[in-house]
């Protein structure tokens, strides 16, 4: 990596009100114009980390250790408005499911430059201008309909588009992509994740791109980290991750991904064993953690 | 086929439309299923492919008379089935058997495991130690027999799946149909059901149509596949053969679009 990174997260440890640790001591950093993978199961805290980078945890999380920095700012020391203001500006989100996240009793045209007129100042026109734009470029044919359209009347891969427009559309540094091809049929996820591609490179944007797919880490991504209960286990170039995954997990993890060239070798549960070892892991770290704390 | 199972023939489902539901009166009916001829041979598993809105499940729920076709024939052992009314379907029933996609909705968040799978067996007219019965039920799945006592809410998403396998063969029924049963879980666990179900379905001699839309998966449990599009059967065969050389294009693009997990930079600029 040359230069300072665009995101980077420092020893970063979060915890609940009960005091048990989600986030253990995490360290990942996203070069600008970079893809990172973050790859694990569910409960891994994945996503969490994903909010925690756009300042959205849920209250019952608390951030008790580390360092969030984005473009050389560091957001956790940041008074809140200030660190808003930087989030605001230089971040956006691809969410996993579109309908949730438009609002199904507005157009979809006032939603996508909503952002843009109320946060960040643009005047009417020039948003509008910039958001068909977008839509051109995430192909969708028809502008004036999508623009003048409900969420329901749009197929998910369409409100997909739309989305991916609006996080595009202020040209963020950063996007947090939390599994957004998830909810998709796998034709319509191979053209959003083309979409994707092809929008990172041309605007040159770093992502962190939260999933739960080794296939999808592995097309996406220049950079993996792999997370497991809150801790990353191994982070590698997805080439080098997928030609030799160092970590017990991570191989088990690709053991038990379904691959249609190689059925027999695939679909493999996760050896106790190597569920005990990162128990063992995981209980020494925190060990270390508390003795330390 | 000679030892088909099911043997469906011209099958049309046609289901109310809500969406379009006037104030008053019927809502008007779309067709799901526009003319299926398919065969499931016994004692194996069949994959039922395609993406949503394909009609995979509706087709699957026509097979076990979840729903009633609007024409053509299901005929199960011998009998066509198709219009049958529900006493006559009650001795089919314990033969007809399902695994639900989300065992969060489908199981009773009111009542103990034991209780939900002995549900099927009290209304099938099983008699006796129905307690015994439940705990070879989880065994069978391999969860332990203190489960019978728990709720649904105490289990993860993997043991909740146990359950609800448990539950659709606590009859031993000939035919099940498994819709989606592992698109809520992670891959570790996904593995885990999957065995157990191949494990399952060749000791116990079952009949299963597997629904997904996961091709890899297909690919590892199924001997033949239906690929389906817009409620018709686009193509059909033998998996290995199917996966070989498939002949229409939509397969094709199916099969292209799956993220193998290795590296390919060009998968992203390849349109099939």
């Amino acid at each position: 990596m040359t230069g300072a990174p665009c995101l980077d997260i420092f020893n970063l440890s979060a915890t609940l009100a009960n005091g048990s640790r989600v986030l253990r001591s995490v360290s990942l950093a996203v070069a600008p114009g970079e893809v990172r993978a973050l790859v694990g199961e569910s409960g891994a805290g994945k996503s969490m980390i994903g909010k925690a980078v756009l300042g959205v945890l849920p209250p019952s999380v608390h951030i008790v250790e580390g360092r969030i920095t984005l473009e050389g700012a560091d957001l956790t020391g940041m008074p809140p408005k200030q660190r808003r203001a930087q989030i605001g500006a230089k971040t956006a989100l691809i969410p996993q499911d579109p309908l949730t996240a438009l609002n199904p009793s507005r157009r979809i045209g006032p939603q996508m430059t909503d952002r843009l007129v109320k946060i960040l100042g643009w005047d009417a026109a020039r948003a509008d201008t910039r958001i068909r734009h977008l839509l051109d470029e995430v192909q969708i044919r028809e502008p004036e309909r999508v623009i003048r359209a409900y969420p329901h009347e749009l197929s998910g891969g369409m409100r997909q588009r739309v989305l991916i427009a609006a996080a595009f559309a202020a040209e963020p540094r950063l996007i947090v992509a939390d599994e957004p091809t998830t909810a998709l049929d796998v034709t319509v996820q191979k053209q959003i994740l083309r979409l994707i591609a092809a929008l990172q490179r041309e605007h040159g944007t770093a992502i962190l791109f939260v999933t739960h797919d080794l296939g999808v880490v592995a097309k996406i991504s220049q950079k993996v980290s792999v997370l497991y209960a809150g801790k990353i286990v191994e982070e590698a170039d997805t080439h080098a991750l997928f030609a030799a995954p160092k970590h017990a997990y991570t191989r088990a993890l690709m053991a038990a991904t379904p691959k249609y060239t190689d059925p027999l070798a695939s679909l493999k549960p996760v050896d106790e064993a190597v569920l005990a070892g990162l128990s063992a892991e995981i209980a020494e770290a925190d060990g270390t953690w508390r003795a330390h704390g | 086929m000679a030892d088909a199972l099911f043997s469906v023939r011209g099958l049309k489902v046609a289901l109310p439309d809500m969406t379009r539901k006037p104030l008053f009166g019927a809502a008007p009916k779309v067709e799901i299923l526009k003319g299926i001829d398919l065969d499931l041979p016994r004692n194996s598993v069949t994959g039922i492919v395609g993406e949503s809105g394909s009609g995979k499940s509706t087709l699957g729920r026509t097979l076990v008379r979840l729903i009633e076709p609007t024409e053509g024939t299901v005929s199960f052992n011998g009998r066509d089935i198709a219009h049958f009314g529900e006493t006559e379907l009650k001795p089919l029933r314990k033969d007809l058997q399902m695994i639900f996609q989300d065992p969060m909705s489908s199981l009773n968040p009111r009542r103990t495991i034991g209780a939900i799978i002995a549900a099927p067996l009290r209304h099938n007219g099983v008699t006796g130690n129905l307690a015994k019965r439940v705990a070879e039920a989880l065994t069978r799945v391999g969860l332990p027999q203190s489960f019978a006592s728990r709720f649904r809410h105490e289990l993860s998403g993997g043991q909740r799946q146990r359950v609800g396998i448990a539950r659709a063969l606590a009859l031993n029924p000939a035919f099940v149909v498994a819709d989606e049963i592992v698109s809520g879980l992670d891959v570790s666990t996904q593995a885990q059901i999957l065995t157990l179900l191949e494990k399952l379905a060749a000791e116990m001699g079952l009949t299963v149509a597997f629904i997904s839309h996961d091709l890899s998966v297909v690919r590892r449990l199924c001997k033949q596949v239906i690929v389906m599009r817009n409620g018709m059967i686009v193509e059909s065969g033998p998996t290995d053969a199917l996966f070989a050389a498939p002949k229409e294009q939509y397969t094709r693009e199916l099969i292209a679009a799956i993220p193998l997990p290795e590296v390919d930079p060009n998968w992203l600029n390849m349109t099939a």
